[in-house]
């Protein structure tokens, strides 16, 4: 879907989102009031700059709009891999980005992602993945890495990863496989505007993800793991 | 400071296991594990792929004391799929974190060593780091300081460089590495044009511990030597501990996040891109630092490199 149908979708009263350089920032009008939206166009590959930039947004929205909602659009094909980017600390640039939206989280802000196109790897994991509700289009694509690039680095037979995918959702590519094991909680169909009022306002305390993985017996041993370290 | 008197001297905290590294750090027998090997808690994804499990999956996890004081400690093993996170791997760090927000030890130390999300079990493993992610940052928002240490063979990379950088504070010897995309990895993707992973000089100035130090993206350079490391640890516990001090006279290292801190975090990563963004190789930023002689740098051991370097950071 085309980033300015999708916020025309999202926000049929007004948004004052714009694209710069493939980077979205600016705030949108739904029937539960103004929210904050920030995220990505065309691919976008995340770099210093670009987490740099969307850090900026989060700690303004946090100085300026308190409590304000903010809605994460998702169109990433990952970091950037580059030599510059890693001799800067680009981790460090991400983990800026994380950090900036755990505190928005703590001050009392509600994270909302929709991935729309792609959501890969270490791009996703540096925002889309802090929200408290991970939602997606039909048509969003979420990996860590295609099952041929998978093979070659595993060394396992490409045959052998296709045969395997069509009953465990723990490696292969795909929307149905991140939704099974509680990474991403539902898919949005139209109209959009109402699934994104629905879920503002929606009270969460930690994170779900674990329970969603068990009740949706996707990831079976990440709960009770993490349970018995807690208990024992 | 610290008394540090009979201890052992001189282990190589690089070529140490995970096991040997946690016995080095914490006061004699103080180490308790949490679902040790007798659990035989092992990875459910990796046998229907033909691949060798672990009783442990590859990180041990437990309590013990440093110095006196309770700390909660984990230790990834860089010898099992390179430390890599999968499902198990990294619920018993989720865990971990979150038995500290109960538990309120002094410090949870984390020995990080890991290429970041175990691709035979990718999806999962991606989650899971998201998952440790939040419970650091929920741990650190509980006033339990969260100390990284960084110095094995794998390096610290992919999403655990995340991991990392969400600590209070990082230790890191010469040889440790630290960044997101493996060297190896943007070589296969971008072109050996884009960097040569086969340069270990060239790595080494890009990821490696005096670069990352350098920079401000670790706090402290230590000797490979395990004793190094716990009596850093130490002095940054001991520090935190300390009745006398008031929390705004602790070290900045240790804050709790706050709209200040982010801000200021912000500033200076704005300004190492505005200063470095041009640079192509580690000693261009550092002659960016003026400091005298940069291509010397990666030759000097430690004690040599901060007599060079003390009066540019």
């Amino acid at each position: 879907m085309k980033i300015d149908t999708l916020l025309n979708e999202l926000f049929p009263g007004e948004h004052s989102v714009i694209n710069t350089d493939n980077i979205l920032t600016g705030f949108g009008m739904t029937s539960k009031g103004e929210i904050a939206v920030m995220g990505t166009t065309d691919h976008l590959a995340i770099g210093v700059d670009t987490a740099l930039i969307l850090a900026d947004f989060v700690l303004e929205v946090i100085k300026d709009r308190p409590g304000q909602p903010i809605l994460m659009l998702v169109d990433t094909q990952g970091q950037r891999l580059s030599l510059k980017d890693e001799l800067l600390g680009i981790n460090g640039y991400l983990a800026h980005l994380v950090k900036c939206l755990e505190l928005a989280r703590q001050q009392g802000h509600q994270l909302i992602t929709l991935v729309y196109s792609e959501a890969v790897s270490g791009g996703f994991l540096a925002f889309g993945m802090m929200a408290d509700e991970i939602h997606t289009l039909p048509q969003g694509k979420v990996r860590v890495m295609n099952l041929p690039a998978m093979s070659r680095i595993t060394k396992l037979p490409l045959e052998q990863l296709q045969e395997l995918s069509s009953t465990s959702a723990i490696f292969a590519p795909g929307i149905e496989n991140f939704i099974k094991l509680g990474g991403v909680q539902t898919v949005w169909r139209q109209p959009l505007a109402e699934q994104l009022v629905k879920v503002i306002g929606v009270e969460t305390s930690a994170d779900q993800r674990r329970q969603n993985g068990l009740l949706r017996q996707g990831r079976k041993l990440a709960c009770s793991v993490a349970k018995r370290v807690n208990a024992g | 400071m610290s008394d540090l008197s009979g201890l052992r001297r001189g282990q190589s905290y690089y070529e140490a296991t995970a096991r040997s590294r946690i016995s080095g750090l914490l006061d004699s027998n103080s180490f308790q594990e949490l679902l040790g090997p007798a659990d035989r808690l092992t990875s459910p994804h990796l046998e229907p792929l033909g691949q060798p499990c672990s009783f442990n999956d590859g990180i041990i996890i437990g309590s013990g004391k440093l110095h006196g004081l309770s700390v909660l400690i984990a230790s990834q093993e860089g010898g099992f799929m390179g430390g890599a996170v999968g499902e198990v791997h990294g619920a018993k760090l989720t865990g971990l974190l979150e038995r500290a927000v109960n538990e309120k030890p002094a410090a949870v130390l984390l020995l990080l060593e890991s290429g970041g999300v175990r691709l035979h079990e990718a999806n999962a493993g991606l989650i899971a780091i998201s998952e440790v992610i939040r419970a650091l940052l929920s741990t650190r928002a509980a006033g339990i300081p969260v100390v990284g240490l960084i110095g094995g063979a794998n390096g610290c990379f992919g999403g655990m460089g995340i991991v990392a950088r969400c600590c209070d504070t990082l230790i890191i010897n010469e040889e440790g590495r630290l960044g997101l995309s493996g060297p190896d990895v943007i070589e296969t993707t971008m072109g050996v044009e884009e960097f040569d992973s086969n340069d270990r000089a060239l790595v080494w100035r890009t990821v490696g511990g005096k670069h990352r130090y350098l920079l401000g993206e670790v706090q402290h350079l230590v000797e490979d030597d395990i004793e190094a490391f716990r009596a850093t640890a130490i002095n940054i516990i001991d520090e935190v501990q300390s009745p006398c001090l008031e929390p705004l006279e602790r070290s900045s290292e240790l804050q709790k996040l706050t709209l200040e801190s982010l801000q200021q975090e912000h500033l200076d990563l704005s300004r190492r891109l505005e200063n470095y963004g041009h640079c192509q190789d580690g000693t261009e930023i550092w002659s960016e630092m003026c400091i005298d002689d940069p291509e010397k740098l990666p030759l000097m051991d430690i004690p040599r490199f901060f007599k060079a370097v003390e009066n540019n950071i």
